[in-house]
């Protein structure tokens, strides 16, 4: 199962290093990061997206927590979360598909950000299964490049009683 | 008053009360010689830096202080990295001070370059590197802090050349706050009812005592559990001194090197109280089939050793100086709780005719005032036999590389013991392959006239790998014969040593006691027969009890 962890880190040279040196040598596996600076500049925030079982993913958490540099660790999986990632993707279109990707785009609320004369880039941001839609509907157009950034996650402010 | 880096890092460490250094010398590290010239601190010149952490580690078990070793930028540093991940492996509080080339030729390939604080990431509790030397004062300050607090681990300073040279006023660092390094002291209340309600009910109750006892002195404390409840108690490698061994109580080491008594004891016990230990694999053997029939509360100041090679029914976070008080204050006051009927039996250990290392080191123990010795060990046979016969009955008596095995480390671990403690009789147990591996430090005991003796057992061969083999490989030995015989008689005369052979036990207690009386240092070789088998071994894929005890005749 895939987990979400967010990690909140001193914003200190080799922190990100040290955080993907304890993956790799404690063999967990790294399906997204996504690191970024945070209202506090002194602190950063990644967000990890893990594959593994919930005992696995408690002893990732546990050994995050052990590295120094590391202020916050809250795996985001069973929390209310918002998830988005952004996508770029360049897909081949003439005059005569042009027209159709960008109703199928609309759909979406993806958006055209580029014109070549055989292709299109495409903007969309959205959840995972969002961003693999998309990417199965442009599938018969011809992908021609894609670029992902990981998850990042915020958990729902809590509902107003 | 302005200072340079390498006087303001060398203030720092005197602040932090730091006497000594077991170091080396470099192109990168001049200016903090320099300093450490006009210093205080004594600093003790190893003869290989993997010699110098080795020696450091061994000051920091003995004396339970932060060790600190010395090495200069590239190749020194790098030969430090052995000893880093021994004392990181047996959780040793040490800080490791390297140099660097000047920031400015950081990534470029320069002479005597090395990437330190990555390679060292994942054996190190944390590293820096330095970047201002506004910044030295509280970086030593916390490397201390975080080295010796929580569960205590080695820490790397890297300092570039130019910050050693850089010049700035010294503030000193009265107080640490980290904000993300904050280790949980006291237990949780609930988790210590439900254990004390665990504990009260069992009625073959069994403790294993880890090397988080020695750590954080909490011998007075387990003995008072163990005797309010009348519960054996057993020991993992890192825990042995622990525990006083002369306790009808206590059955030894457990794991599949362990003692016979106490592997029976933790398969059979309906309670298993782990004290500051991590489950090791040759502790556990076989997960799965690790004590089936207990309770199993686990107490330790790491959250992430908790739960991670066997299942805990009860965990609890907190360092054992508080958790074992509560524990204790909890047990005192209940009325009802059943104290154990029988202890579980003492086995004897099996041990063959000829002269051999139990029977050495039972006779060693006779020979000397335990409270005053110190034995360390190198790795391989002679350290089970040694875990496994000489009764450790004071703590931090016993200094051995026991989660990353690491050959070579009992000579220079005995320099640091001995220097930290020189009223100390220290006694270097090793093997002839383990001897050869650290051999150099004999120059660090020759120059600083330190009186360790080191007992050699000669058997010519790497006896454990040979043990390995006949277990596991139809007896078929591969590279573990030595072909031609070191004549360590000769190599003590070239070291200032006194040399001394046994052969049989009949002239052991005469020699022993000369070599343990003759004021300088000694090395004491004894021939063994290589057929010797550290028994009883639980073989891989075997539970605890399901130990081989004898070879088929």
């Amino acid at each position: 199962m895939k987990h979400k962890v967010a990690v909140l880190v001193e914003n200190n040279p080799g922190v990100l290093a040290k955080v993907a040196n304890l993956f790799s040598r404690r063999g967990y596996n790294i399906d997204s990061l996504v690191v970024s600076d945070t209202e506090d500049k002194s602190i950063s925030r990644m967000t990890i997206v893990v594959d593994g079982d919930e005992k696995t993913v408690e002893q990732v958490t546990k050994q995050l927590h052990k590295l120094v540099d590391v202020i916050k660790v809250n795996d985001l999986t069973h929390d209310d979360t918002v998830c988005r990632q952004l996508l770029l993707v360049r897909v081949a279109a003439d005059r005569e598909t042009r027209g159709e990707i960008i109703q199928l785009m609309d759909i979406f609320r993806a958006r055209i950000i580029d014109i070549g004369r055989r292709s299109l880039i495409i903007e969309a941001t959205g959840d995972e299964s969002k961003i693999e839609a998309i990417l199965k509907s442009l599938q018969p157009f011809g992908i021609q490049e894609i670029v992902k950034t990981g998850i990042s996650a915020m958990v729902r402010s809590p509902k107003e009683k | 008053m302005q200072q340079n880096g390498a006087q303001i890092l060398i203030s720092a460490l005197e602040a932090q009360g730091v006497d000594t250094i077991f170091g080396y010398p470099g192109g990168a590290v001049l200016e903090i010689y320099d300093a450490l010239k006009t210093s205080n601190i004594r600093h003790v010149l190893v003869r290989n830096e993997q010699g110098g952490a080795h020696a450091a580690s061994g000051y920091a078990r003995a004396t339970g202080k932060v060790g600190v070793c010395l090495a200069t930028s590239g190749p020194g540093a790098t030969n430090l990295v052995t000893g880093i991940a021994t004392a990181n492996m047996d959780s040793v509080p040490l800080v490791a001070i390297t140099g660097q080339v000047p920031r400015s030729m950081i990534g470029t390939d320069a002479f005597q370059e090395i990437d330190i604080t990555g390679i060292t990431s994942p054996i190190t509790k944390h590293n820096y590197l330095v970047q201002n030397v506004e910044d030295l004062p509280r970086i030593i300050a916390e490397a201390f802090y975080i080295a010796s607090t929580g569960r205590p681990g080695p820490v790397l300073i890297d300092i570039p050349r130019d910050v050693s040279q850089a010049k700035t006023e010294y503030v000193p660092v009265k107080e640490v706050d980290i904000r993300s390094y904050k280790p949980t002291v006291s237990g949780h209340m609930g988790m210590i009812k439900r254990a004390v309600k665990t504990i009260k009910a069992s009625r073959k109750m069994v403790i294993c005592v880890g090397g988080g006892v020695v750590a954080s002195n909490s011998t007075a404390a387990v003995m008072k559990l163990a005797e309010m409840k009348n519960a054996t108690v057993v020991s993992t490698m890192m825990g042995l001194s622990g525990y006083p061994d002369n306790d009808p109580r206590f059955l030894g080491m457990l794991g599949t090197y362990g003692n016979e008594g106490a592997n029976l004891a933790v398969q059979d016990c309906d309670c298993l109280l782990a004290l500051g230990m991590r489950f090791d694999d040759r502790v556990i053997s076989t997960p799965g089939s690790f004590a089936p029939n207990a309770e199993i509360i686990h107490v330790d100041v790491d959250p992430a050793e908790i739960g991670k090679n066997v299942e805990i029914n009860i965990p609890i976070v907190g360092d054992l100086r508080f958790v074992l008080d509560d524990l204790n204050a909890q047990l005192e006051k209940q009325d009802d709780m059943i104290v154990c009927e029988n202890l579980y039996p003492q086995i004897p250990l099996p041990m063959s005719d000829g002269i051999n290392v139990p029977w050495t080191m039972q006779l060693v123990e006779s020979l000397v005032d335990k409270e005053k010795t110190i034995v360390t060990t190198d790795v391989g046979q002679h350290q089970v036999w040694t875990a496994n016969s000489y009764r450790f009955t004071t703590p931090r008596k016993f200094i051995s590389s026991g989660g990353l095995g690491t050959m070579g480390y009992g000579i220079p671990a005995a320099v640091g013991a001995q220097v930290a403690c020189p009223d100390n009789l220290v006694i270097a147990v090793t093997g002839d392959g383990s001897f050869q591996m650290c051999m150099h430090e004999l120059g660090t005991i020759l120059e600083q006239e330190l009186p360790i003796k080191i007992m050699v057992f000669n058997n010519n061969v790497l006896g454990m790998v040979r043990q390995l083999q006949y277990h596991y490989s139809g007896q078929r030995y591969s590279g573990v014969h030595f072909s031609k015989t070191v004549d360590f008689m000769m190599l003590a005369k070239a070291y200032g040593a006194a040399g001394y052979q046994i052969t049989s036990k009949e002239e052991a207690p005469d020699i022993l006691k000369e070599a343990f009386s003759n004021g300088r240092f000694s090395i004491i070789e004894i021939a063994i027969d290589p057929d010797d088998l550290c028994l009883p071994i639980v073989l891989g894929g075997h539970a605890l009890d399901d130990m081989f005890l004898q070879p088929e005749e």
